[in-house]
């Protein structure tokens, strides 16, 4: 029973850990998800005198995914009160030309003025229209959650590191009386912290298992799923290969760590 | 005859403590039966530990097994310690582990086979009358079945030293017989060096020794 508490002490302070760091996984995917839809739906519109080199401007741009100009004929069409075909094709001739920049994906800020700043710069261009109020409020909050979350999980992992070396302790003193007596006979130090190891390795796996049972139900959960799709959004939850070998490698890495602090702070007893 | 333990101009102390064993010379031949006596705090103990290299030289050279242990290296240490047998008072059993397991610690540590191990052990556990208490863990015993099977500890994997300090101290007779029994057999068949740190010889031990006696950090010979 005893013994049951000191493993689950370690496998509990692991979960904790693990559970904070695919937290922060699952909302930094669905931040970049949302970017990428957010990027579909935005668009920079362009008002020049000339006809754009269409080309020329998206090789020049690494932000710039697609071009397209916008046709006049609905303005046109508004204006249109009984003019001749011949006077809408001059009046065609001298409207300004719009065009819609479609980007590759949802800009910082910063990244949406160096643009317009370089769009302007072109002699034709006089007008160029970021929405950019729009932009940086969705931007902001999306950065403001992703702070909010990413301070909430370094406060889990300090803390948790906190309850681990208090752990950390307790096995020192449950360990270091065994490693003595294994030294007393000749024992060498991998045979003397081996069981130290196996014991950590295997609370380490037992932790990964847990959390891979629990995110494995959650990623094919409808509600879950439901809550995904209500912001038009679809991530992965929890990817079984990659997000498992990930925790497992972060838990085993952790628990060696602790196990070794432990062997290197023994003392033979005088 | 050879010489298991030579000490030459042996001083001991704990760190910033006096000096314990202050400038002893002595010698132990192999195959022999010594008691080691002196006062309470007298170093009898102290030097039992520098026997094992629990406590290192602080001046003149001290030889176990032809392995000198002033600024000794750990592996030459531990290389040591898997040739020596070591009881102690307060037992020094794992208790997490069954006394079986207990008793096969030198043995998983000096590379045994599984089952040349299991049997030793069998034999052991007859010979300290604790074969039905296998499976159990040493707080399950008394403390004079626990010294007996620290007893069996010590003589598992046939070693050429057995270290024993004060082996009987808190033991009912039966146990300490048995415990005085089992060095003695191992001294006189298997020829195993046996040192025993203790306040008092028994009486009734059928075995020719050698005694030592501790005063004021020197170590003299008793005829």
């Amino acid at each position: 029973m005893k013994s049951i508490k000191n493993h689950l002490s370690l496998i509990i302070a692991l979960l904790s850990i693990l559970f904070s760091i695919q937290i922060f996984i699952i909302v930094d995917r669905s931040i970049d998800a949302y970017k990428v839809n957010l990027a579909s739906n935005y668009s920079i519109v362009v008002v020049s005198q000339k006809k754009l080199d269409i080309e020329s401007i998206t090789t020049s741009n690494d932000l710039v995914s697609d071009i397209l100009p916008l046709t006049p004929d609905n303005v046109i069409k508004r204006l249109n009160t009984g003019m001749s075909k011949t006077n809408v094709e001059l009046l065609k001739l001298t409207l300004p030309k719009f065009y819609r920049v479609k980007l590759k994906y949802y800009p910082t800020p910063s990244e949406i003025d160096i643009l317009t700043n370089k769009l302007l710069k072109k002699d034709s261009v006089i007008k160029v229209e970021n929405f950019s109020s729009n932009l940086d409020a969705t931007y902001k909050l999306l950065l403001l959650f992703k702070s909010v979350i990413t301070v909430f999980a370094i406060s889990m992992i300090v803390v948790t590191v906190l309850l681990i070396l208090k752990e950390l302790r307790i096995w020192q003193f449950k360990h270091n009386e065994r490693m003595s007596i294994m030294s007393l006979f000749g024992a060498p130090t991998w045979m003397r912290s081996a069981v130290l190891f196996r014991l950590a390795i295997v609370d380490a796996l037992f932790a990964s298992v847990f959390v891979f049972v629990i995110f494995t139900m959650l990623s094919s959960d409808m509600w879950v799923l439901e809550q995904f799709r209500y912001i038009g959004i679809s991530i992965i939850v929890f990817d079984p290969l990659y997000d498992f070998l990930m925790l497992t490698g972060i838990a085993i890495l952790l628990s060696v760590i602790l196990a070794s602090l432990i062997v290197l702070g023994h003392k033979e007893e005088v | 005859m050879d010489k298991v333990i030579i000490a030459d101009n042996l001083s001991l102390s704990y760190s910033n403590s006096e000096t314990i064993i202050n400038k002893v010379k002595f010698s132990i031949d192999s195959a022999s039966f010594v008691f080691i006596t002196g006062a309470s705090g007298s170093g009898k103990s102290t030097l039992l530990k520098s026997l094992y290299g629990a406590l290192k030289p602080q001046e003149g050279s001290l030889v176990v097994g032809g392995v000198e242990l002033k600024g000794v290296a750990s592996a030459k240490l531990n290389f040591l310690r898997k040739h020596i047998g070591i009881v102690f008072q307060d037992y020094k059993l794992v208790k997490e582990w069954t006394i079986e397991k207990n008793i096969m610690l030198p043995l998983i540590i000096n590379g045994y086979d599984k089952s040349v191990s299991q049997n030793q052990v069998d034999s052991l556990l007859k010979h300290v009358r604790l074969k039905h208490q296998a499976g159990k863990y040493p707080l399950e015993l008394s403390g004079g079945e626990q010294q007996r099977v620290a007893m069996a500890r010590a003589l598992s994997h046939n070693p050429i030293l057995i270290l024993a300090d004060e082996p009987t101290g808190n033991l009912d007779d039966y146990s300490a017989e048995l415990i005085w029994n089992l060095l003695v057999g191992a001294n006189e068949q298997l020829k195993t060096t046996v040192i025993v740190v203790t306040h008092h010889i028994p009486e009734n031990i059928k075995v020719d020794f050698k005694h030592f006696h501790i005063e004021f950090g020197r170590i003299n010979e008793v005829n």
